[in-house]
């Protein structure tokens, strides 16, 4: 393999724990293969975060008659990372009314991605 | 004035609030619980971001679903607690003042008070910003409650002064809700947060750090038009020819925690150098039978830290009122924990040592980060007694040591134990 086939794609900084490695997805001919880590828990960390970023969406969304004027909001699983800009969008298009409690799905299987939008708290009607 | 007694008050109905007098309660004695919100919970309820729990509970949750878990638990075991009540005095005698619209002044009588009143940001005034007094200055956590519960933006263009956590999440949040965060200004050389929110919350989003440089000026009459940082030496002083602009139309500041310590103070209770109080093994404070926990005696990065504190000073208010509440059982030969090389603060601030048979559980922070350390527990003729590897520390990070002062025989002659977090030194000592 020539040393010219060999590239770093992306540059990823472990938050496993404090060490905060940066692990770097380095382009060998067609393989991708991952350097820099220095546990196994670092390695899963950037194989997902290179392949399949997600993260929990936490937000608001407004409440009619509520003790609060807001609920706070997580999706139930991880979210794609670049779909969380359109769940914001959609999620800041709805309304849901008091009383809730925790749990409560709010939003189901949000733009068809089979995880729903759950209430983070009870609350009471106002 | 409206009476009341009850074998303990807590004074708080936060994280440490709420898990002090769950402790409490199941262990039979009465408790009650004084808040100044509206509601029970505290500030973990405007903590919508998830990262909560994987201790306490092993699963991630958001603030809110950590605080309705123990709001949950007080319902259940019926524990008795007031809501818009402002505590404005409590005594040594352990007597507790506190006022409410319903019943005016109220006086409690206790036999344990366990503080947790948890802790207040810095402001503008706190750090000495020059400028006029514009419109659009909040602290993040302020800014934090009127996004997430009160459902207000305070503004579109931000500028964070301070790295954070809250300010950090912060950042993400308000770019979530379309606002446009320009920068993060550091005035040390690392961020002072978690590394996951530095990550998450900035890195994801482009969102710039700009370390060793801190606001300058503030702009604006009305409302803030921008801001001026300037790049700091190693004394913190301006670097003349560094100044730089940045329009914005808010400023957050993230720039510190101070633990709310007034009731504390005018009990009579002695302040340590963390601006926590004083406390020993128990969480005692210098009051016997008043205890702390939680934000108060110490600013924690995570709320599970939090919880795991405030059920000891609920055991420890419980085992107080058992055995030594009503007796006079001078507590006099104690070590001191003296803070050394590279550590901030450390609690507990003296230990007694007719209880060397139990646990001490040790936290702390270092001053600054290092690589390669080795942590060492010396007594007063600096023999070193214990000590244990670690490959990074931060301040932001907070040390826990559980450790058994007999089994790593401490002379009990001597007066104070100091910890050290020092360079590692080629020895053999085990790895952690």
């Amino acid at each position: 393999m020539s040393e010219s086939s060999v590239s770093v794609v992306k540059v990823i900084r472990c938050i496993v724990c404090p060490t905060g490695c940066q692990i770097q997805a380095v382009s060998k001919g067609s393989d991708i293969v991952f350097e820099g880590y220095t546990c196994k828990r670092g390695l899963e960390y950037a194989e997902q975060e290179f392949y399949e970023p997600k993260r929990i969406l936490t937000t608001t969304i407004r409440v009619e008659s509520g003790l609060l004027p807001l609920i706070p909001v997580r999706s139930d699983k991880p979210i794609l990372k670049d779909k969380l800009d359109e769940a914001l969008i959609e999620i800041a298009k709805t309304q849901v009314s008091a009383p809730i409690e925790m749990g409560d799905i709010l939003i189901e299987n949000i733009l068809g991605l089979e995880l729903n939008i759950i209430a983070s708290r009870n609350l009471a009607k106002n | 004035m409206k009476k009341y007694k009850s074998d303990v008050v807590v004074i708080g109905a936060g994280a440490a609030g709420l898990a002090a007098a769950i402790e409490v309660k199941k262990a039979n004695l009465g408790v009650l619980i004084i808040e100044r919100d509206k509601e029970l919970g505290g500030i973990t309820l405007q903590c919508i971001h998830n990262g909560f729990g994987l201790k306490e509970f092993e699963e991630e949750l958001t603030g809110p679903e950590y605080a309705q878990r123990f709001i949950n638990q007080v319902l259940e075991l019926k524990i008795p607690f007031l809501l818009d009540s402002m505590v404005i005095e409590i005594t040594k005698e352990k007597f507790v003042y506190a006022v409410n619209r319903n019943e005016g002044l109220i006086e409690v009588e206790a036999k344990a008070i366990i503080l947790a009143m948890g802790c207040r940001e810095r402001t503008r005034g706190a750090i000495n910003i020059p400028g006029f007094r514009p419109a659009g200055i909040y602290t993040a956590g302020q800014a934090q409650r009127f996004v997430n519960i009160e459902g207000y933006l305070p503004g579109n263009t931000y500028v964070i002064l301070g790295s954070g956590d809250i300010g950090m999440i912060m950042a993400r949040r308000l770019t979530w809700e379309g606002c446009k965060v320009k920068a993060v200004v550091e005035i040390q050389p690392y961020v002072s947060g978690l590394l996951r929110n530095q990550v998450q919350c900035l890195e994801d989003y482009d969102i710039p750090l700009i370390t060793n440089y801190t606001v300058t000026k503030i702009h604006g009459r009305e409302r803030i038009k921008g801001v001026t940082i300037s790049k700091v030496g190693r004394n913190f002083d301006r670097i003349i020819g560094s100044d730089q602009f940045i329009e914005c139309d808010t400023l957050l500041l993230s720039v510190g925690l101070i633990p709310e310590n007034e009731l504390t103070l005018e009990a009579g209770a002695e302040l340590s150098q963390n601006g926590g109080p004083l406390v020993d093994e128990n969480l005692e404070t210098t009051i016997d039978g008043i205890f702390a926990c939680g934000n108060v005696l110490q600013v924690h990065d995570l709320v599970d830290m939090v919880t795991v504190e405030a059920k000891r000073a609920g055991k420890n208010a419980v085992e107080y009122i058992n055995t030594r509440y009503g007796k006079e059982l001078k507590k006099e030969k104690t070590f001191k924990c003296i803070s050394g090389e590279n550590v901030n603060y450390v609690k507990p601030d003296v230990i007694n040592k007719d209880e060397l048979s139990k646990n001490i559980y040790f936290t702390f922070r270092v001053k600054y980060p290092d690589r390669r350390v080795v942590i060492q527990l010396k007594d007063e003729n600096n023999n070193i007694i214990y000590s244990k590897k670690k490959i990074y520390v931060i301040p932001s990070e907070m040390i826990e040591l559980d450790l058994n002062l007999e089994e790593i025989k401490v002379n009990p002659d001597s007066k104070s134990i100091t910890i050290e977090v020092i360079p590692r030194l080629e020895v053999l000592i085990e790895e952690d």
